[in-house]
């Protein structure tokens, strides 16, 4: 089963344009088994559209995307399945706000056949044990703060037992005083070995728990490598000039 | 004129209690059906084939660029030429007429409510991998509901008020009533007030039952 393929994501010259504008300009970039990967970059840099054509939710205007050895942007490939094998998590949660907490997290592996109703009951028993939210399994999501909704949404990720998690700002939509315990939950997933890809703004977390940096500019990839290089001696002007903006 | 309304009342009452009934049966008949007509085409104008989108898109613009009045004229004369085997009654061509035209209505409604749930959930629900199906049932639609219910009531109340149109063609509606004793006494006002009367009566109470239904619906989030 394993080492069939060469990466676990393999992107080769994605582009996406929406109408005249040529978001991401050709991307060339993989995702080890294993990895930390995090995105980093101004506003409007693509970040976002790269991430979100890694599990579909944009069709790329061209170019390939590899998982597990597939391509999936030919046509007619069932993309459902492969989805099932990539968590996502959003910037604004995204909690399912007519389901309690604990369907929440079940919905998906009963619908999808991947456990049995009681299965599914007893991993989020343990999920929301993990969080902390067991005592508000039975609650509607607008109950929840804002910290306890990122946490509830990585957590149902998580209940479909993913080979990789996308993070899409993860914190950002958050007041300052949650955003220690969603990086912590982000954190001891990484530790436990889940290959991630985190597109964030939090530069401290990224140097702590990355095992590379890409830095997107303006749809291209400008510059990457491990935190310490990056971070520390940046090569690429447009690099310096963003580091220096969000760093002091 | 007090005097005079209530002599229509005590003589006349049970045709305006007739003409109740026929303009509620007929506006339920109406609501009903074109809630579950319109919802389909709702879901056909989200349709991948886009000859379809076209049709329902069409379908939806010539209503509602058209008057009612001229679509029940359209029906009621057209229908039973057009399929003169069916037989249809009357009150079947006004009913379909009407149907036809609050369809296009209720279409919208259930667009509306389905666009007004955040994308956010659909996309949540897709990159867990559900299909676009699984997604709409289990979690768009149940939120579209809380938006489309109270819609609906309003639109049946909006009804209720169409149907008078229907009294062109004498189907024994509140506003047929008013027609009828005018013909019988010569009053106008007297017979006039009291459909109004009526009218207000229903609608009034309507509202304010599915107002307070939208306040409960909003409490239970
Ligand atoms: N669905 C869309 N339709 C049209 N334009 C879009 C769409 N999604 C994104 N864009 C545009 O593409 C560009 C890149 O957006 P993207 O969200 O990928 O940036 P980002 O790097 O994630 O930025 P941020 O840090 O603000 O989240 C922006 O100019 C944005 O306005
Ligand atoms: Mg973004």
């Amino acid at each position: 089963m394993t080492d069939k393929y060469e990466h676990m994501i393999k992107t080769v010259d994605l582009k996406k344009d929406f109408g005249s504008l040529k978001v991401l300009k050709g991307v060339n970039e993989h995702v080890d088994k294993g990895e930390v990967l995090t995105i980093i970059g101004p506003s409007g840099s693509g970040k976002s559209t790269f991430l979100r054509c890694l599990n579909m939710l944009e069709t790329p205007t061209s170019g390939q995307i590899f998982f597990e050895g597939t391509d999936i942007t030919q046509k007619g490939i069932s993309v459902d399945a492969h989805r099932q094998k990539m968590g996502m998590v959003f910037q604004h949660f995204n909690v399912f706000n007519n389901l309690t907490v604990k369907k929440n997290i079940t919905l998906a592996p009963v619908l999808l056949k991947k456990k049995t109703q009681k299965e599914a009951d007893e991993m989020a028993d343990e999920l929301l044990a993990r969080i902390g939210l067991t005592d508000k399994k039975d609650a509607h999501p607008s109950r929840l703060s804002g910290g306890q909704k990122q946490r509830l949404a990585i957590v149902r990720s998580l209940a479909m037992e993913p080979d990789v998690m996308l993070f899409d700002e993860p914190t950002s939509a958050l007041d300052p005083e949650m955003v220690g315990e969603v990086l912590q939950v982000i954190k001891e997933l990484v530790k436990s070995g889940m290959t991630s890809v985190i597109v964030t703004h939090e530069m401290g977390f990224a140097k702590e728990v990355s095992d590379r940096v890409i830095f997107m500019d303006d749809g291209n990839i400008a510059e990457e490598g491990t935190p310490t290089e990056l971070f520390e001696h940046p090569q690429n002007p447009r690099t310096q000039e963003f580091l220096s903006k969000v760093l002091y | 004129m007090l005097q005079n309304i209530i002599k229509v009342l005590s003589k006349y009452g049970y045709l305006f209690a007739d003409g109740l009934w026929i303009t509620i049966e007929l506006s339920l008949i109406t609501v009903l059906c074109s809630s579950v007509l319109g919802s389909l085409l709702a879901i056909a104008r989200r349709s991948r084939l886009l000859p379809v989108r076209f049709l329902c898109t069409a379908y939806v613009e010539v209503v509602r660029g058209t008057p009612l009045l001229l679509q029940l004229y359209f029906f009621y004369f057209m229908l039973p030429n057009l399929v003169p085997a069916l037989k249809l009654s009357e009150f079947t061509c006004v009913v379909i007429a009407l149907v036809f035209n609050s369809v296009a209505y209720v279409a919208e409604i259930v667009r509306a409510g389905i666009g007004a749930v955040d994308r956010g959930q659909m996309e949540a629900a897709r990159s867990l991998g559900l299909s676009s199906k699984q997604a709409m049932i289990h979690v768009v639609l149940p939120q579209a509901v809380k938006n489309i219910l109270p819609a609906l009531c309003n639109e049946f109340v909006a009804i209720i008020k169409e149907t008078s149109l229907a009294s062109t063609f004498f189907i024994g509606d509140i506003m047929t009533t008013y027609k009828t004793i005018n013909g019988f006494t010569f009053l106008i006002i007297e017979p006039l007030l009291i459909a109004g009367i009526i009218y207000f009566c229903v609608t009034f109470v309507l509202s304010k039952a599915i107002a307070a239904l939208e306040r409960k619906m909003k409490a239970s989030d």
